[in-house]
């Protein structure tokens, strides 16, 4: 059996042109720096923006920005090949936009408009998109983790030779259904990736205050499930570690869960003034900001020039402006779609009184 | 009643909780952010402070396992006060809120009774999307050896959240993330509100309006839009849910003869049908209409604006079904 690659190991990878936690020196082409640092970018822009318009209530309800998280979406999305599934939590808007849903629809999912991913229905925590195989935006913590062993399940009875990489927070990972879905993904040979995305706080509850086993990784060690500690400050890191489990569950079907170490710049939502934490803390984090790591290492090795990475950031910045008004312009859902998309059957005989 | 003293829902909350804890070393609260983080709505704001982490405790999200650690506390000589940051996810726990604590009694014969309280926000609250805009009073309402409270304002809320703390059976106590900042008088002095009574909040004699928790406001509402055109109704606010005050229904429908229930959730195998079943059982000869209701509709709730506001039980369409009752649309 492939057994783990223990976390001692993992975390050994820091060379820019990373080791996986196995043997195999992975080195990344121009086209995946220049891939990364546009994709970070825009995801970065659009969070900037999406808060600033929930201070105008433009976007209403629960909004949680991934700003800080960034290198865990885009170092994952280059490991991973065509008709690969994501399932994720409400912290969702990177995953959508890296999955291939345009910030446009994004964008106006987050107004509430028709023309939204979900046509208005689900909001910034229910992005979703069959299309695209993202599989979504779940508001429920943990019930998303059950999700990602099903739809692995799916494409491996199907043979269809995908795999579902299936996101949590390290909140998530103290509910009961990780527990029992861990068992089942390990004794059927599901090919599924489970990332624990570890920014440290579940709302304002700090990761050593919810366990007496604060390594998250670890929880893999009673299922002889393979799992890893991997620097989510860094693309390169996250890709080598994901591209080993990608490999793992593809090739062999077996399940790995990597505890991806990140951090949320911003509260765990607009509403949390996130006095759980210090200055010091985030600024700490700051200073490994994984866009600036990649743009360091474009610059450092001649992919592109300050005036290149200029047109990058000019560029997004009209998609993002295109992204607001594409919202603005949409029409809210008409009230008759509250008694559409409940049942496929469309006839449905719903009780009116 | 002691003089005028307005305070929030949250406070009155708070305040129940805070009293009890002091006359009762066994009264506990546990739940999602309640101690450090002062409450995800601060509800049990300084209670870390006053009680210590020995009785003010911070779970995992992990609802399963702190409800039923906490069915288990109460089975050995505790009451616990479980916070749900919402009811939705209670449905994480509500195996042990069915299967142990409410039927534990009746399972040892007597032996071991179940004094806990599960508290939380309940309902919609602006634009949250389908998973965390419902409400289940209905749901617990099935099941009995459970008790169902859902107060509508400051002053029940609190007497009846101290009534729920001293009750010697599992309470379910339902609020509303909406409600937590509404302010309303609060007497300084000790009271407490039985479990089981309703409240006729407004008289009337022309058509009963029956409705819990947040649809008060809609209630009442359009009793004050119907007084306008000079009809008379008489508002109940249930406030307990389970057992449900069916004397009092049966009563205000002899008098006014016509019965319209507004309630947030959806319509099927509701807290409206049950009334409906009680009130055609009890007070057949008195209706001079059928029974009308406004619910939520039946469908789950979308996050877009326009969804919710056409989801959501109004004063119109209450002033309406009213008005239907007495014929005159
Ligand atoms: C079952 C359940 N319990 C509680 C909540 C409320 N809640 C929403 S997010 C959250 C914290 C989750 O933290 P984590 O899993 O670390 O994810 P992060 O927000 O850091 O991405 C909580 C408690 C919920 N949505 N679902
Ligand atoms: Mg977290």
């Amino acid at each position: 059996m492939a057994q783990t690659a223990p976390a001692a190991k993992a975390t050994k990878v820091t060379s820019v042109n990373g080791k996986a936690q196995g043997s195999k020196e992975l080195t990344f082409s121009k086209e995946i720096y220049m891939r990364w640092y546009e994709e970070m970018l825009l995801m970065r822009r659009f969070e900037e923006k999406a808060g600033q318009l929930y201070g105008q209530q433009k976007i209403r309800g629960f909004c949680h920005l991934y700003i800080g998280q960034e290198a865990v979406v885009s170092g994952t999305m280059s490991a991973l090949e065509k008709g690969d599934k994501l399932i994720t939590a409400y912290r969702d808007h990177a995953h959508a936009i890296a999955c291939g849903i345009s910030p446009n629809a994004v964008m106006a999912e987050l107004y509430g408009k028709i023309d939204g991913s979900t046509k208005g229905k689900g909001g910034s925590m229910h992005l979703f998109s069959k299309e695209h195989n993202f599989f979504g935006g779940h508001g429920i913590v943990g019930a998303q983790i059950p999700l990602g062993a099903g739809i692995a399940f799916a494409d491996k009875y199907l043979g269809t030779n995908n795999i579902c990489v299936c996101f949590m927070g390290d909140g998530a990972v103290r509910q009961g259904a990780l527990h029992e879905t861990f068992t089942m993904a390990m004794l059927w040979k599901i090919p599924v990736v489970f990332v624990c995305e570890n920014n440290r706080y579940g709302m304002g509850t700090a990761v050593e205050r919810t366990t007496n086993v604060p390594d998250l990784y670890k929880i893999a060690l009673a299922y002889d499930m393979p799992s890893a500690q991997v620097d989510g400050m860094e693309c390169e890191k996250v890709h080598a570690a994901m591209k080993e489990a990608a490999d793992r569950a593809r090739n062999e079907h077996i399940p790995t869960f990597l505890e991806i170490k990140t951090y949320r710049y911003k509260g765990h939502s607009m509403s949390d003034p996130a006095k759980y934490r210090t200055r010091e803390e985030v600024d700490e984090y700051k200073a490994k900001d994984p866009i600036e790591h990649v743009e360091h290492t474009i610059l450092a090795s001649n992919f592109a020039t300050k005036a290149d990475l200029e047109a990058i950031e000019e560029k997004i910045k009209q998609i993002v402006e295109a992204s607001v008004q594409f919202a603005e312009a949409s029409p809210f859902p008409d009230a008759s779609e509250l008694y559409k998309d409940n049942y496929m059957q469309e006839d449905y005989p719903f009780l009116m009184d | 009643m002691s003089e005028e003293r307005i305070i929030a829902y949250r406070e009155a909350l708070r305040e129940a909780m805070v009293e009890e804890m002091r006359t009762d070393p066994t009264i506990f609260l546990i739940g999602e952010e309640v101690a450090e983080y002062n409450g995800a709505y601060k509800v049990s704001q300084g209670m870390l402070d006053e009680f210590g982490a020995k009785r003010v405790i911070d779970t995992p999200i992990a609802e399963l396992g702190f409800a039923g650690i906490s069915v288990g506390a109460a089975m050995n000589g505790l009451r616990p006060i479980v916070e749900f940051m919402t009811f939705n996810f209670a449905l994480l726990a509500i195996d042990q809120v069915v299967n142990s604590a409410a039927k534990v009694l009746e399972m040892s014969g007597g032996q071991f009774n179940c004094p806990i309280v599960f508290r939380g926000p309940s309902g919609s609250a602006g634009q949250l999307g389908a998973q965390h805009s419902q409400m289940f009073e209905n749901w617990y309402a099935n099941v009995p050896g459970l008790k169902v409270i859902s107060p509508s304002n400051p002053y029940d809320a609190k007497g009846l959240l101290k009534s729920a703390i001293r009750d010697n059976d599992p309470v379910v106590f339902m609020e509303s993330e909406v409600m937590y900042g509404d302010k309303g008088n609060v007497p300084a002095g000790e009271y407490i509100i039985p479990i089981g009574k309703g409240d006729i909040k407004r008289s009337g004699t022309d058509v009963t309006i029956v409705s819990f928790n947040k649809m008060m406001k809609v209630a009442l509402s359009a009793a004050e839009e119907l007084a306008k055109e000079n009809i008379s109704a008489e508002v109940i606010d249930l406030r307990t849910i389970r057992p449900l005050d069916f004397p009092l229904i049966v009563e205000s429908v002899k008098k006014t003869n016509r019965l319209v229930i507004v309630e947030e959730s959806w319509p099927f195998g509701s807290i409206s049908s049950e009334i409906t079943f009680q009130v055609q059982k009890y007070a057949f000869d008195y209706l001079d209409a059928p029974i009308k209701r406004v619910t939520g509709k039946d469908v789950s709730l979308g996050y877009a604006p326009t969804l919710v506001e056409a989801y959501l039980p109004n004063v119109a369409d209450t002033v309406k079904a009213a008005k239907s009752a007495l014929y005159l649309v």
